[in-house]
């Protein structure tokens, strides 16, 4: 075996690997994350009726969606709706939730500071980072072009 | 002159091994699959009263040396080395366990070849007359091997259809230089074999090489062949390697079809309990191996089996730096005759 | 109908964000950042603001609208205070929902003990 062509290898391997259902993988994606945007729309309603402004709005409904996928992923339920739902569950804000609370839970055992607090932004680090390092380029950009 | 070896990786002993008794501990879900009736202990949970899974794993090999020395009615004094490894970083598991049995310790890490790895070094240390008595445990835990090397439990990622699912258990096996087998006849010890696979989740292709180059070459050089043995069961290739190992071997000329199992895909009933592509984990081999096989051998049903366990041997680290990962297998024959 | 519109694009984006990780290499990490920079830079040019206009939370929810919340942020800025605001605008904007996943994550890891999978 020490003269395998790997990438000959890689070729057998793929046509070896079971596919997963492409269909019902969409379906299930479009459903969910269709129904956590119809929650949001809820919560967002409710609150303009109250007489936020849009801005208010906008930030109230990203912090109840934030706390429903934090205590969904507390109780042990958003996992086994991440398994059927994929994309649906992981692509809405409730997703970056549990993609926070996820390790934040996690690594309890390894204590407070070194284990909650330093973990929690294993996974949904690169959103921020990627996030806000846009937004300062963009920033910087339109300045530049408004001159 | 090294006089018990045969062609380039096999030795043969002059006084074969017995293994003389084992002990499984295995997880809830393992005790809830086709082999449950060949555990010793189902867990109702898998924390089993500690406060960590880390501390769990490690009792799980304790307390299986333990109860495999029982059936051995032998105590941890008698007993010369023990040779134990596990999956996690540093090997903790197999350290804690030896802290607290107090047995001379060898730590290995072979990944999920760690059970063969340990009863060929185990073997070799009794019929170099360096011991009389040796122990050979390996665990494995899904909770710490999810922690370790994908995602927090937690988390709401998908697991593609040829992930596996690692085992949470430990096997023990008890080797003495005297005793009425099942023996350890030959050893044929792996090396490395990479074919290139970067994927974490296609472990059973990354192995599937090096598994068909440590069984071709254990024929080559020991002159058996396929009809010698009653089986050949590999570690963890699970269905999608097991088949590329087949067709591997078959290229060479090794038909081994009708005698051949995975660990992997024995330990568990892949549909309903919903595990893809197959069971994995040191700890695999090591219940089916010290669980099924051992009573099947003492049982007469099978005569002589090749067990070949198989690890995969990346990091989350090396993998995020473009490295493929590397495969290894260790054979050893087990016969009811010397 | 406001509903209907939310649903539909909302799960349009969760699909494409499915499809991605089904047929590609890239795992949930990478498909996260590629949307959310989708949406600093569709907002930037333009495009974002009808797409939000239409769907509501269907266009917010899902994550290139936070993307959409960090680019409008900046940009109104930006305008505001110059330089200071490409640096103030994203995190101010959003800083309700990040503020909120750390607290709350938080209070989560306190009461809750991770449940291993089935």
């Amino acid at each position: 075996m020490d003269n395998i062509n790997q990438k000959d290898y890689y070729e057998y391997v793929k046509k070896k690997m079971p596919k997963p259902n492409y269909v019902k993988n969409c379906i299930w994606a479009f459903v969910v994350g269709g129904l956590i945007s119809v929650i949001g729309q809820i919560i967002s309603n409710y609150f303009e009726k109250l007489g936020l402004d849009k801005k208010a709005t906008s930030a109230a409904t990203a912090i109840v969606l934030v706390f429903l996928g934090a205590f969904l992923t507390g109780l042990g339920v958003y996992d086994k709706l991440g398994k059927r739902a994929g994309a649906g569950s992981i692509v809405p804000i409730t997703g970056f939730a549990n993609a926070i609370v996820s390790p934040a839970m996690e690594f309890k055992r390894e204590g407070f500071v070194l284990g909650v607090a330093s973990k929690m932004f294993v996974i949904a680090g690169p959103v921020l980072v990627y996030g806000y390092g846009s937004s300062i380029l963009v920033g910087i950009i339109y300045l530049l072009l408004k001159r | 002159m090294a006089q018990k070896r045969l062609g380039k990786q096999t030795i043969v002993f002059q006084n074969p091994p017995s293994i003389i008794a084992t002990a499984t501990i295995v997880g809830p879900k393992e005790g809830d699959g086709p082999l449950k009736d060949y555990f010793d202990l189902i867990l109702d949970d898998d924390l089993w009263g500690e406060s960590s899974w880390e501390k769990t794993e490690a009792k799980l090999q304790q307390e299986a040396v333990k109860l495999a020395l029982t059936n051995a009615k032998k105590v941890t004094t008698d007993v010369d080395y023990l040779f134990a490894g596990d999956l996690l970083n540093q090997i903790i598991s197999s350290s804690y366990a030896a802290r607290e049995l107090k047995i001379p310790f060898f730590g290995l890490y072979g990944a999920c070849s760690t059970k063969t790895e340990s009863l060929s070094l185990g073997a070799m240390a009794i019929d170099g007359g360096f011991a009389d008595i040796v122990v050979c445990v390996t665990s494995s835990h899904f909770s710490t091997a999810e922690r370790q090397y994908r995602f927090p439990l937690e988390h709401g990622n998908q697991r593609p259809l040829t992930a596996q699912w690692t085992v949470t258990g430990a096997g023990a096996s008890v080797l003495s230089s005297s005793g009425n087998g099942p023996y350890i006849t030959h050893v044929t010890t792996g090396r490395i074999i990479d074919p290139g696979i970067v994927n974490a989740n296609n472990m059973g292709p990354a192995m599937a090489p090096a598994a068909a180059d440590t069984i071709i070459r254990h024929f080559k050089d020991t002159g058996f062949k396929p009809e010698d043995y009653d089986l050949i069961i590999t570690g963890d290739l699970a269905t999608v390697g097991k088949e590329i190992a087949q067709e591997l071997m078959a290229k060479e000329g090794y038909d081994i079809s009708n005698i051949f199992m995975d660990c992997g895909i024995e330990i568990f009933d892949a549909e309903r309990q919903d595990t893809h592509a197959g069971g994995s984990g040191c700890g695999c081999s090591a219940v089916v191996f010290a669980g099924y096989l051992y009573k099947a051998l003492k049982a007469g049903k099978y005569k002589r089996i090749m067990l070949v366990s198989t690890g995969a041997l990346l990091s989350p680290t090396i993998v995020q730096q473009g490295e493929s990962i590397p495969g290894i297998a260790h054979a050893v024959t087990i016969s009811t005759e010397k | 109908m406001e509903f209907l519109k939310a649903f539909i694009v909302g799960g349009i984006i969760c699909v494409i964000g499915q499809i991605i990780m089904d047929t590609t290499k890239l795992t949930p990490a990478h498909v996260l950042v590629l949307f959310v920079t989708t949406g600093v830079l569709l907002t930037a040019i333009g495009i974002y603001e009808p797409i939000v206009n239409f769907a509501g939370a269907g266009a917010t929810v899902p994550l290139p609208g936070f993307g959409y919340a960090l680019g409008k942020g900046v940009i109104e800025a930006v305008q505001k205070d110059g330089i200071i605001g490409a640096f103030t605008g994203g995190i101010t904007a959003t800083a309700g929902g990040v503020a909120a996943a750390i607290f709350f994550g938080y209070i989560m890891a306190l009461i809750f003990d991770p449940k291993t999978k089935q």
